[in-house]
């Protein structure tokens, strides 16, 4: 249903209106001077390149952070919420990118957990039955959360604003990580909820998407509102030249032919660390030397046991995995940098990235045995910060200097900077996970063609990721990772969406694509 | 409405500022304390931190007390900040320094009445030794079955304790004391007497080994791997993790690092201040220096101006008790509301405070 939706006259309706909103951080302005407003039953798009304010706009309407000039009105009334709590009273509703669930508890205690007067448990369970049959989102209130997917997860944090009937629902980058399957469940349910009235804010930076389900657009580029448009109208790449300023290049493929067997992975199979984890079972692939493997599955199917097993962070059989025919599989995380074979994991912070940390003592993080960046156990640190600032410069991460926290990046520009850390080190080998989670369109095209010209240089590289765009685009083979299994891998080129979804093994999909009917 | 906000990065300017915030907090609230003990509260305060260094009296005594005391809170801090910084407590540093007294003693005792310049230096070897030794029960046990060492190595404090009472009854009793518990004073057996170096200023081969561990903790932290690891694991395991650091090692190396120094202390007193091996020879030195880590903000410098500061309340305490008349139990509940009010404060360098709602221009 994707028909034409009558254009509003938003002066008569306008919901939030926002003015002249700016929040500035030591060394960069966040918002400078924000104008919008959004109106009831409107799904508006907040767009912009990483870094541009997005995430700093909607704490604000969330009562996350407190602007430093501007003023708010709701329903036309002034409004400067204190705090979360004070926003949701105003019904403001705000779904966060990164989750913020127990794993051991059920759906039910989540939800219960974020209400300020929670109903009996009996009571509760039956509304969020009612609530998701409503909107369909399929969700069972006893299951414990530690076994959803993703998208699971992420109905659950859109349940528990629902049950407060929001006037207005923010969602910070939603689909980043959801399957195509539940992306479309996910639009079915936010149209129907802007039909009976509910204004939408939708930050993403899926352009497509964004296309399909929204009626307005509004551009943020570096702090300032540089345009306004309705999304239908233009095509993706004029939005990304929006938000960038300039014109965008897609990623270039040199074609070259891959050379000799450079990774080879026999019979690997790991129990998972995490007790929701899930277990390897008999992964086995080889990497040549100048290719792109592309990986792809819902993530939670071993994404990470396999990051975790060929970055060394686990152990496994030595002659599980194999460097050029040498057994590498018993060596940890130091030793395998040293011969060259890096990995960039997905969750950037606590896991690639130390989140207190200066990106320079980031950069020491993986770079000190192959940058020199320590000598005799001495660390180097100006060669240290010398690295980060020459990452930071080829990877136009936005950060005022090396000197700053890893967890004051806004989330694209951390993802740079992790990815090109690895990816200047000059690996042999290169495994990167979701390497374009929450980046813009314009960066993530940076990171794919850095991945490309990497395999170009003769690098192998192993492409984990959920985006299926994404690996047919860069990969030369493709394979599944389904419950711990990898198909085969197959050569990218010319495979089928059937194929691919008979690959991915379907069954999962299967049942979600039908309830999303 | 009081709120609190998470700053980006840790303020720089607080992190400094919040151990004096937390000694004023306390001399208010030690000042409440001791007036409604019904004595003078500036008075008693200037007892404290005042009287110790600069009373016309009692000063020339009292003066290089303050580095016998501080040396060897400021010794084992040193080494306790190492593990604390990277999420592994050991809380049993008053064992390791009686074991480590023990070993020091031992070697003196069992090689008496030789006289011969290598015997101080195997003594201090002995000593970081015994330390050692005892901290790696915990060590092995958590690395090995999962253990956990807050409780295995604290639990050793009292099994210590017992070896403690056992030598000064058994085996280590002075065979010329007439029967009553205790070794011979190593002060007067000069080839292992752990004298003054500076006469009159406390200033003992303790204090000058804690100065050098300050110096060697913050080169280790700033500019060393191993300084960089801890820091790693302990601000973020997972990534610590990703970039190749050992948990297991690191348990094993903080733990150790800790005994040892523990243990030096506790041999450096054994030969000096406290002369001999006796019942209730630990005087709680491994307890305080717990208290002096995070009061130092588990920072080298920090601790050594911490040590120094604790040291001053003991014996700043001792006086108020002796001129004064203040229970023993109200000074050290002045010096347990230095902890209670550096840690409450703490929470200022990582999180800013915002009274009411901020007015929008
Ligand atoms: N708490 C903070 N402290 C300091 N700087 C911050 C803080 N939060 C955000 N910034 C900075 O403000 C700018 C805007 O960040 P914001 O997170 O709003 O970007 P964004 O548009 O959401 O980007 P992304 O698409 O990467 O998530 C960035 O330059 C970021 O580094
Ligand atoms: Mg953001």
């Amino acid at each position: 249903m994707d028909g034409e939706r009558p254009r509003r006259d938003r002066r008569v309706k306008a919901l939030l209106t926002v003015e002249g909103l700016t929040k500035a951080y030591p060394g960069v302005v966040a918002n400078d001077r924000v104008d919008f407003d959004i109106a009831e039953g409107e799904i508006h798009a907040l767009l912009g390149e990483n870094g541009a304010g997005k995430s700093t706009l909607v704490k604000m309407i969330y009562g996350l952070a407190q602007p430093d000039a501007g003023r708010m009105t709701l329903r036309g009334q002034p409004y400067a919420p204190a705090g979360p709590g004070a926003a949701r009273a105003s019904g403001v509703a705000l779904v966060f990118q990164h989750f913020s669930l127990f794993d051991a508890l059920s759906v039910a205690e989540n939800i219960a957990l974020g209400m300020e007067t929670p109903p009996p448990m009996r009571r509760l369970a039956a509304r969020i039955r009612e609530v998701s049959e409503t909107y369909g989102l399929p969700l069972t209130p006893d299951r414990l959360v530690g076994g959803l997917s993703a998208g699971e997860r992420q109905r659950v944090e859109i349940i528990r604003c629902l049950l407060q009937d929001p006037r207005l629902l923010i969602m910070d980058e939603p689909t980043s990580v959801l399957t195509p399957q539940e992306v479309a469940i996910l639009f079915a349910t936010l149209r129907k909820l802007a039909a009976e009235g509910t204004a939408i804010l939708y930050i993403s930076h899926k352009l497509e998407e964004i296309r399909s389900l929204c009626d307005r657009a509004t551009i943020l580029r570096r702090g300032r509102v540089v345009e306004s448009c309705n999304p239908r109208e233009k095509t993706a790449a004029d939005l990304a030249e929006m938000m960038v300023g300039a014109k965008l290049t897609a990623p270039s493929r040199a074609g070259g032919n891959p050379g000799g067997v450079v990774l080879e992975v026999s019979g690997l199979s790991l129990p998972s660390a995490n007790p929701f984890g899930t277990s390897l079972r008999d992964v086995s692939f080889s990497v040549r030397a100048g290719e792109i493997l592309g990986i792809g599955g819902v993530a939670g199917n071993g994404q990470d046991e396999l990051l975790d097993a060929l970055s060394g962070e686990a152990a496994v059989a030595a002659g599980a995995v194999r460097l050029r025919g040498q057994p590498i599989g018993a060596l940890g995380p130091g030793p395998r940098r040293r011969v060259a074979v890096l990995a960039a994991p997905e969750e950037r912070l606590g896991h690639a990235a130390a989140p207190d940390m200066s990106l320079t003592e980031n950069a020491m993080l993986t770079a000190a045995i192959r940058e020199g960046l320590a000598a005799r156990g001495f660390l180097k640190w100006p060669a240290a910060k010398a690295f980060a600032e020459r990452v930071i410069a080829a990877f136009d991460v936005r950060t005022p200097g090396p000197g700053n926290a890893a967890r004051s990046l806004s989330g694209g520009n951390l993802q740079k900077f992790v990815i090109g850390r690895e990816v200047l080190q000059r690996p042999e080998v290169l495994v990167v996970n979701q390497p374009t989670w929450g980046v813009d369109a314009s960066a993530a095209a940076a990171i794919r063609q850095a991945l490309l010209d990497l395999a170009a240089s003769g690098t192998a590289v192993i492409v984990i990721s959920q985006d299926l765009d994404e690996l047919m685009e860069i990969s030369d083979r493709f394979a599944a990772l389904n419950e711990g299994r990898l198909s085969p891998p197959r050569p990218a080129q010319g495979l089928t969406l059937e194929e691919i979804g008979l690959m991915l093994g379907g069954a999962h999909d299967m049942e979600v694509a039908h309830v999303a009917e | 409405m009081i709120r609190l906000e998470k700053r980006p990065q840790p303020s720089r300017a607080w992190t400094v500022a919040t151990p004096l915030l937390a000694v004023a907090l306390t001399m208010v609230a030690g000042g409440l304390m001791f007036a409604l003990l019904g004595k003078d509260p500036v008075v008693a305060i200037r007892t404290i931190f005042w009287d110790p260094l600069f009373h016309e009296q009692f000063a020339s005594y009292s003066r290089p007390q303050l580095l016998v005391k501080a040396g060897p809170l400021i010794l084992i801090a040193t080494g306790l900040s190492l593990g604390f910084r990277a999420g592994i407590w050991n809380i049993g540093a008053e064992g390791q320094y009686i074991m480590g007294a023990l070993a020091g003693a031992g070697v003196a005792l069992a090689l008496y009445p030789l006289d011969a310049w290598f015997l101080f230096p195997l003594m201090v070897l002995a000593g970081a030794l015994g330390g050692w030794a005892w901290a790696m029960i915990p060590a092995i046990l958590k690395t090995r079955f999962r253990t956990n060492e807050i409780l295995v190595s604290l639990l050793l404090v009292y099994v210590a304790e017992q070896v403690l009472a056992s030598m000064a009854l058994g085996l280590m009793k002075n065979p010329e004391g007439g029967g009553f518990p205790g070794s011979r004073n190593l002060q007067h057996y000069p080839a292992a007497a752990n004298t003054e170096l500076i006469a009159g200023t406390g200033m003992h081969w303790g204090v000058a080994a804690a100065f050098i561990a300050v110096i060697a903790a913050y080169v280790l932290l700033t500019r060393h791997i191993l300084g960089f690891q801890i820091r790693l694991a302990g601000q973020s395991p997972r990534a610590a993790r990703f970039a190749g650091v050992n948990p297991n090692a690191l348990v094993v190396i903080c733990l150790g690092l800790s005994g040892a120094l523990a243990g030096l202390a506790g041999m450096f007193e054994v030969a000096g201040p406290a002369g001999r091996v006796n019942i209730g020879f630990n005087q709680g030195y491994g307890f305080t220096a717990i208290i002096v880590a995070f009061l130092g903000r588990l920072h080298p410098v920090g601790i050594l101006l911490a040590g120094l500061l604790m040291a001053l309340t003991y014996i700043g305490g001792e006086l108020a008790q002796f001129m004064l008349g203040i229970p023993s139990a109200a000074i050290q509940a002045f010096q347990g509301m230095l902890l209670f009010f550096l840690l409450g404060v703490d929470v200022l360098s990582n999180y800013r405070i915002r009274l009411g709602r901020r007015r929008i221009a």
